[in-house]
């Protein structure tokens, strides 16, 4: 506990504080689409956190994570909107949304044990397809997930009569509702980083580095390997059904299309471009990845007018070439990630 | 006579056409050291890996402390008390020598998801009880000073001993060492050797595969020769080194 008393590092901590308190205020001042640009970067910290333990920790390449969370979503949405008529509060919604998720975790942790890289991607990619079309068709002949018409009208989260949707007054100030879902986001991203630091410093997180190691070794020093990866896709899975709860309360409307394939890629990507396995590094990656492209978007424009005086590409094209080519140059340049764990560094750059 | 600790009993073992293991039987006693020897190829690892659980036999089985092995379930070998190490050193290259052996560890401990996120007493103490023995292991097999450097950036020799340190560090009743004098030169097989005896000395039975005839006949109680997937003796060495059978199989009919 000492390193609380340090006071560079509490100096720091008290920054941070403030930057973090200041963020929404300050993003607000360019309009209410940049405060919910940064609640989808905390939404996407949780994602990637979430596959980290996965990937990051326990090495298995997983292509079809965007399916928890869409299991959280619709967990969310069919029991807080008009659709079943269920009015449930979200803290109940949220941990039967993590449970849920969970299981659909192991469903589809238990087949693929015995595969690792290239042939667990392509399985589990197939899984997360297989759960955007289900909930494309579960339309019929019982109307569950209202197919791809999505669900609408989802409950805002709400602490007793305090909703986090629309304008509220605090302490004389008025608070918009993206304001209020990034205090609520920041409070649950906290804990979900510490959760994950706790993990990977224990007993547990210690069984999946062996097992990304080496499975042979790990199994003959006495790890049920099975149980252990078992562990890392249901709790990697639960996070992601708890973001998902959040993006479908934020949003109040969810449609299968938001959970498509590129998604799984892009958070896979903000793992690997962050630092796999390193728990900053996955940050930075997920706020990178998703501040980004919205930069790219209100960026390129104007930066085209100010140097050449017109429109020579169509920004939108632009946009994506120069996200593309940003992730070719870091993978190029810093193979570990951005900001990869020390020992993660050594690994790919070979160094002693 | 000592109590039997191992039994193997008519263990075979087949790929495809080859025959690895032809129905193999010998007895481990407890707190003896027990060496397998065999030409290359006679499946001195192949049984290793029948019985540690990695292979599961096509014939026979094992009795391990009274009660018969699982097969296919190397985890509850390592529970029962069977630890082993590998040929080719198959550390965690990329973690710490400590954090290999607290790895060790895992099988003896319970801290769950719960545990470590909550952090509470028991954890933390269960936490602090691995680490002072994964030192302690690490001072046992005297490579203490390398406890923080990466498994893979330990020399050769001290990496044999990380994976016995490891191997311990699940507290065996037999510990399984596959070739540990492969590639050492005379002084730091002599370490070896006094490592061996001290683990014996401190209660655990040993089975040693070796090619190193000079250190299995010099430190086994029982030396058992394989050729060709068949036990061929099981004695002392002084009867073992005289016979025939072994002679031959060792030069070439």
């Amino acid at each position: 506990m000492n390193k609380w008393l340090n006071p560079r590092s509490a100096l720091g901590i008290a920054l941070i504080t403030v930057a973090l308190v200041a963020l929404p205020f300050v993003a607000a001042m360019g309009g209410q689409a940049w405060v919910r640009i940064i609640n989808f970067a905390i939404l996407y910290v949780f994602l990637a956190l979430g596959l980290n333990i996965v990937v990051g920790f326990a090495g298995l390449l997983d292509l079809g994570y965007i399916a928890f969370y869409a299991v959280g979503a619709y967990v969310y949405a069919l029991l807080a909107s008009p659709h079943f008529g269920l009015h449930l509060p979200f803290w109940v919604i949220l941990p039967i949304g993590a449970a849920v998720a969970c299981v659909f975790g192991v469903l589809l942790g238990s087949p693929t044990l015995k595969l690792r890289g290239d042939y667990l991607a392509i399985v589990t990619l197939g899984f997360g397809e297989i759960v955007r079309i289900f909930m494309n068709n579960l339309n019929a002949p019982v109307n569950i997930t209202n197919g791809a018409q999505g669900i609408t009208l989802i409950d805002p989260v709400a602490i007793g009569s305090f909703k986090f949707s629309g304008t509220t007054q605090v302490l004389g100030y008025a608070l918009s509702g993206p304001q209020k879902y990034y205090f609520l986001l920041l409070a649950l991203a906290i804990l979900i980083i510490v959760i994950n630091l706790r993990l990977q410093n224990s007993r547990i997180g210690r069984a999946w580095q062996a097992i990304r190691e080496d499975e042979i070794a790990a199994k003959a020093v006495g790890i049920n390997t099975r149980n252990v990866k078992l562990l890392a896709f249901a709790m990697g899975a639960s996070f992601g059904g708890v973001a998902g709860g959040i993006f479908s309360a934020m949003q109040g409307f969810v449609s299968p299309e938001s959970f498509s394939l590129i998604e799984s890629i892009m958070i896979l990507a903000m793992v690997v471009l962050g630092g796999m396995g390193h728990i900053p590094g996955v940050i930075l990656g997920a706020v990178l990845l998703t501040v980004l492209p919205e930069v790219l978007r209100y960026g390129v424009g104007p930066l085209q007018m100010a140097m050449f005086g017109k429109m020579l590409i169509d920004p939108e094209s632009l946009r994506m070439l120069v996200f593309g080519l940003a992730l070719v140059l870091v993978m190029r340049f810093k193979p570990a990630g951005l900001w990869p764990s020390p020992e993660r560094k050594r690994e790919l750059t070979g160094e002693a | 006579m000592a109590e039997v600790l191992l039994a193997a009993n008519a263990v075979a073992k087949h790929f495809g056409g080859v025959k690895a293991l032809r129905d193999v039987s010998l007895t481990i006693r407890k707190g003896e050291i027990y060496g397998l020897i065999g030409p290359n190829g006679a499946g001195k690892t192949t049984f290793f890996n029948c019985m540690t659980g990695l292979y599961v036999p096509d014939g026979g089985g094992f009795i391990f402390d009274g009660v018969p092995l699982k097969a296919d379930a190397p985890h509850q070998a390592a529970e029962r008390g069977l630890a082993r190490t590998f040929q080719n050193i198959r550390l965690f290259a990329n973690m710490t020598a400590l954090e290999n052996v607290m790895v060790g560890r895992h099988v003896r401990t319970q801290a769950g998801v719960l545990g470590a996120i909550l952090q509470n007493k028991a954890t933390k103490a269960e936490e602090a009880a691995i680490r002072q023995r994964a030192i302690d292991l690490l001072h046992y097999v005297r490579i203490e000073d390398r406890a923080d450097d990466l498994a893979r950036n330990l020399s050769y020799g001290d990496q044999r001993r990380l994976e016995i340190a490891r191997a311990l560090a699940t507290d065996p009743k037999l510990l399984c060492l596959d070739e540990p004098a492969a590639g050492m030169n005379a002084t730091e097989t002599e370490g070896l050797r006094e490592l061996i005896e001290g683990i014996r000395a401190d209660g655990t039975t040993i089975l040693l595969i070796e090619h190193d005839v000079k250190l299995v006949m010099g430190l086994c109680d029982r030396v058992a020769v394989l050729d060709y997937g068949a036990l061929v003796i099981e004695d002392v060495p002084a009867i073992v080194q005289k016979d025939q059978r072994v002679i031959e199989a060792y030069l070439g009919a």
